[in-house]
C-alpha cells in the first residue's frame, strides 16, 4: 500500500499571525514539504492543478519535474489535472515528457474542477463537466496507445494522423487515476476503463466516499478487470497531530474556523464527527485511518492533505515528521496484516511494463518522416 | 397508511404557523379516513435545525437531524409547508430548508402549501412566492393555498379559514390516494451511453 501527501496549492492567511505568504514563498514550500515526504519515508506526493487565485498550482508538470529532480524514489501524482479544461493533446505531450525524464516515477489522477468562473476562461462551460471529462480522456487514451489518431468530437479541433510525442516511456501509458466525490458516471468511467478511482474523502461526510468506490468495485468487476475487491482504489484523508490529542485541538482550532472550505460553518467537533477530518494524537489518526478500511475495502493509496488552511511551513513539516514516523509505518504494517491475498498493490511503471505484452516484432528503427511531405523536422520544410 | 411530513417555519414557540399546521394534520386525519386511510404524521420544526440548515449551506452537506429529517421527507407520501410571511415573501429560514435539499427529493410529491401572516394584504405570498418555488422543487403544490392572517385566528374570518383548511386537506388527501409510486430512478447510465453522447 502506497501513503504520501496531495495538496492544493492554496495562498491562505494564517489567521493566528495575520501572515499570507507570498506566491513565491508558497511555491518554494510546496517544494520543500514534497522533499520532507521523501525524506520521511513517504511513497506519493501529489499536487494540483488551479487557474485562480489564491492557488498557485497552475503548471503542474513543472512543479513534478521539479521535485523529480531532486528526489529519487517518491512517486509524483497530480490531485489533480483537469481533463475539463485542459487540452488532453497537451495533458499526452506534458506527462508523457515527465514520464520519461521521470523514468516512470509518476502517475496522474483526473479530476474536473468545480469553480465555475475558470471554465469560460478556457472556452468550456462547467455544465459539459461531465461530458467533457468523458470525450477528453477517451482522446487522451488514445494518444498514449495509438501512433497515429485520426479524432474528432464535440469539444476541440479534429485531429487527423496526429502522433503526440514523446510516446510514452517503453510503450506503456502513465497509470491514472479518477477523482469524483459524487459523480458516479466518474466511478463508472475509471470502472469501464480499469483505471484506478480516488475518492477525496475530506470535507464530506463517508457516505458519498462508500457510494462511490462500492459502484467503482461493482463495475470494474463487471467490465472484466477483475473481481471488485481487486479493483485499485485511492482515498484523502486530512489530519492534524500533536503528541498530546488536546494540544492538537488547541492549535488546529484556529485554522478549522478560519478555513475557507468550512470556516463560519460546523464545529471542529461536529466536522471531526461527521467527515474524516482526524485531529488528534499519532494514535487516534492511526485508529481512524484503519476504520477507511470498513467502507472502502482493501485500498493501494491513501494520501493526507498536511499544508491547507494557512498552516505555516514548520508545521506541516513537524506533521510530516509524526506522520512519516509514528504513523505510517504502523499503518503499513496493520494494513498489510489486513489484505487478503489477491489483492493486488497499486501499478507503478515497472509493474505495468511487466504486464504489458511484448511488441510481436521490433520494429527497426529509422528516421522519423513525416507521412504527408516525406521531409524530417531537420529539413528545411518549405512546402 | 399514508406519512405526511408538517414542515412548519414558525420562529415563536407556541407559533401560529404551527396551529395552523395542527388544523391541517387533524383535517387531513378526517379526509384520510374517508378513504379508508390513516395519517402517519411528522411534525418539522425548522426552528430547531435553523443552526444545521446554516451549516448544510456552507459545507455542502446535511448532518445529525436534519439529514434524518431530509431522509424522512424523501420518503413520505405527501408534504405540509407552513411558513410565516416575513417582508412580504416565504421566511428565509424556510428557503433556506428547500435550498439545500437535493434536486429531485420532492419530485412529484403532493404539497398543501400554507401561510400565517399579520396582515391578510400579503394572502397572494403563497401564489407567487411558494406555489413557484415548490413547482420548480418538482412537488405538485394542490390548487387551495391556505393563508391565515391574524384575523382569520378569531372573530369573523375563524370559519372561512376552516373551510379553506378543509378544502385544501380534502385535495392532498385526494392526491395522496391517486398517486402512482414508483422506485427510485438512481439516474445510472452506463459508459457506453455516456461516450456517445
Amino acid at each position: 500500500m502506497q501513503f504520501g501527501i496531495f495538496t492544493v496549492g492554496d495562498v491562505t492567511t494564517d489567521p493566528t499571525t495575520g501572515t499570507t505568504p507570498s506566491e513565491h514563498e508558497r511555491i518554494k514550500a510546496t517544494v520543500e514539504i514534497a522533499l520532507k515526504a521523501e525524506e520521511v519515508g513517504l511513497d506519493v506526493v501529489a499536487v494540483g492543478q488551479h487557474h485562480n487565485p489564491p492557488f498557485v498550482a497552475s503548471a503542474p508538470t513543472t512543479t513534478m519535474a521539479y521535485i523529480g529532480a531532486q528526489t529519487k524514489r517518491i512517486l509524483l501524482s497530480t490531485a489533480t489535472t483537469l481533463i475539463t479544461t485542459t487540452d488532453p493533446v497537451r495533458i499526452a505531450e506534458d506527462y508523457a515528457m515527465l514520464q520519461h525524464l521521470l523514468d516512470g516515477r509518476m502517475d496522474l489522477m483526473m479530476g474536473r474542477g468545480n469553480t465555475g468562473p475558470v471554465y469560460p476562461w478556457f472556452g468550456k462551460d462547467i455544465r459539459d463537466g461531465i461530458a467533457l471529462a468523458v470525450e477528453n480522456y477517451a482522446l487522451l487514451h488514445d494518444l498514449w496507445r495509438e501512433d497515429y489518431v485520426n479524432w474528432e468530437g464535440k469539444f476541440r479541433t479534429p485531429l487527423h494522423g496526429f502522433t503526440s510525442t514523446p510516446r510514452p516511456l517503453d510503450g506503456v501509458a502513465p497509470f491514472v487515476w479518477h477523482g469524483s466525490i459524487r459523480s458516479p458516471e466518474i466511478a463508472e468511467q475509471a470502472a469501464y476503463y480499469g483505471d484506478g478511482f480516488f475518492h477525496n474523502n475530506i470535507f464530506w461526510p463517508t457516505t458519498h466516499t462508500k457510494a462511490m468506490v462500492d459502484l467503482y468495485r461493482r463495475r470494474y468487476e463487471h467490465y472484466g478487470h477483475g473481481r471488485a475487491d481487486q479493483a485499485i482504489v485511492g482515498l484523502g484523508g486530512q489530519v492534524f497531530m500533536r503528541k498530546n490529542s488536546q494540544d492538537a485541538v488547541r492549535e488546529f482550532r484556529p485554522y478549522f474556523d478560519h478555513a475557507p472550505v468550512y470556516g463560519g460553518g460546523p464545529s471542529l467537533e461536529e466536522f471531526s464527527r461527521e467527515t474524516p477530518l482526524t485531529v488528534g494524537s499519532p494514535q487516534q489518526v492511526i485508529e481512524r485511518v484503519l476504520g477507511f478500511r470498513d467502507y472502502a475495502g482493501d485500498y493501494q493509496r491513501q494520501l493526507f492533505l498536511m499544508d491547507h488552511a494557512g498552516l505555516p511551513l514548520k508545521t506541516v513539516l513537524e506533521q510530516l515528521d509524526l506522520l512519516g514516523g509514528e504513523v505510517v509505518p504502523v499503518l503499513r504494517k496493520e494494513f498489510a496484516a489486513l489484505r487478503p491475498a489477491g489483492v493486488p498493490d497499486a501499478p507503478t511503471h515497472a509493474s505495468l511494463v511487466a504486464a504489458a505484452e511484448p511488441p510481436l516484432d521490433q520494429e527497426t528503427q529509422e528516421a522519423q518522416v513525416d507521412r504527408w511531405t516525406g521531409t524530417r523536422a531537420e529539413d528545411d520544410n518549405r512546402l | 397508511m399514508s406519512s405526511i411530513v408538517v414542515i412548519s417555519g414558525g420562529l415563536g414557540s407556541p407559533s401560529s404557523t404551527r396551529v395552523l399546521g395542527n388544523d391541517i394534520v387533524a383535517r387531513l386525519r378526517d379526509a384520510l379516513a374517508l378513504k379508508d386511510d390513516t395519517l402517519d404524521e411528522t411534525v418539522v420544526e425548522l426552528r430547531e435545525l435553523a443552526h444545521p440548515i446554516t451549516d448544510a449551506m456552507l459545507t455542502g452537506f446535511p448532518t445529525g437531524d436534519l439529514a434524518h429529517v431530509i431522509q424522512t421527507i424523501a420518503a413520505a407520501d405527501a408534504l405540509v409547508v407552513v411558513s410565516p410571511t416575513f417582508s412580504a415573501s416565504i421566511s428565509g429560514l424556510v428557503k433556506s430548508f428547500f435550498d439545500i435539499l437535493e434536486p429531485g427529493t420532492l419530485n412529484g410529491k403532493p404539497v398543501l402549501l400554507a401561510a400565517t401572516g399579520g396582515s391578510e394584504r400579503h394572502s397572494l405570498m403563497i401564489d407567487f412566492a411558494m406555489r413557484p418555488l415548490l413547482s420548480y422543487l418538482g412537488a405538485l403544490p394542490m390548487r387551495t393555498g391556505v393563508y391565515a392572517a391574524t384575523s382569520d385566528f378569531g372573530g369573523a374570518g375563524a370559519a372561512a379559514l376552516a373551510a379553506r383548511v378543509a378544502q385544501a386537506a380534502d385535495e392532498l388527501a385526494e392526491a395522496v390516494a391517486g398517486g402512482v409510486k414508483r422506485p427510485v430512478d438512481d439516474g445510472f447510465v452506463e459508459f457506453a451511453t455516456l461516450l456517445a453522447r
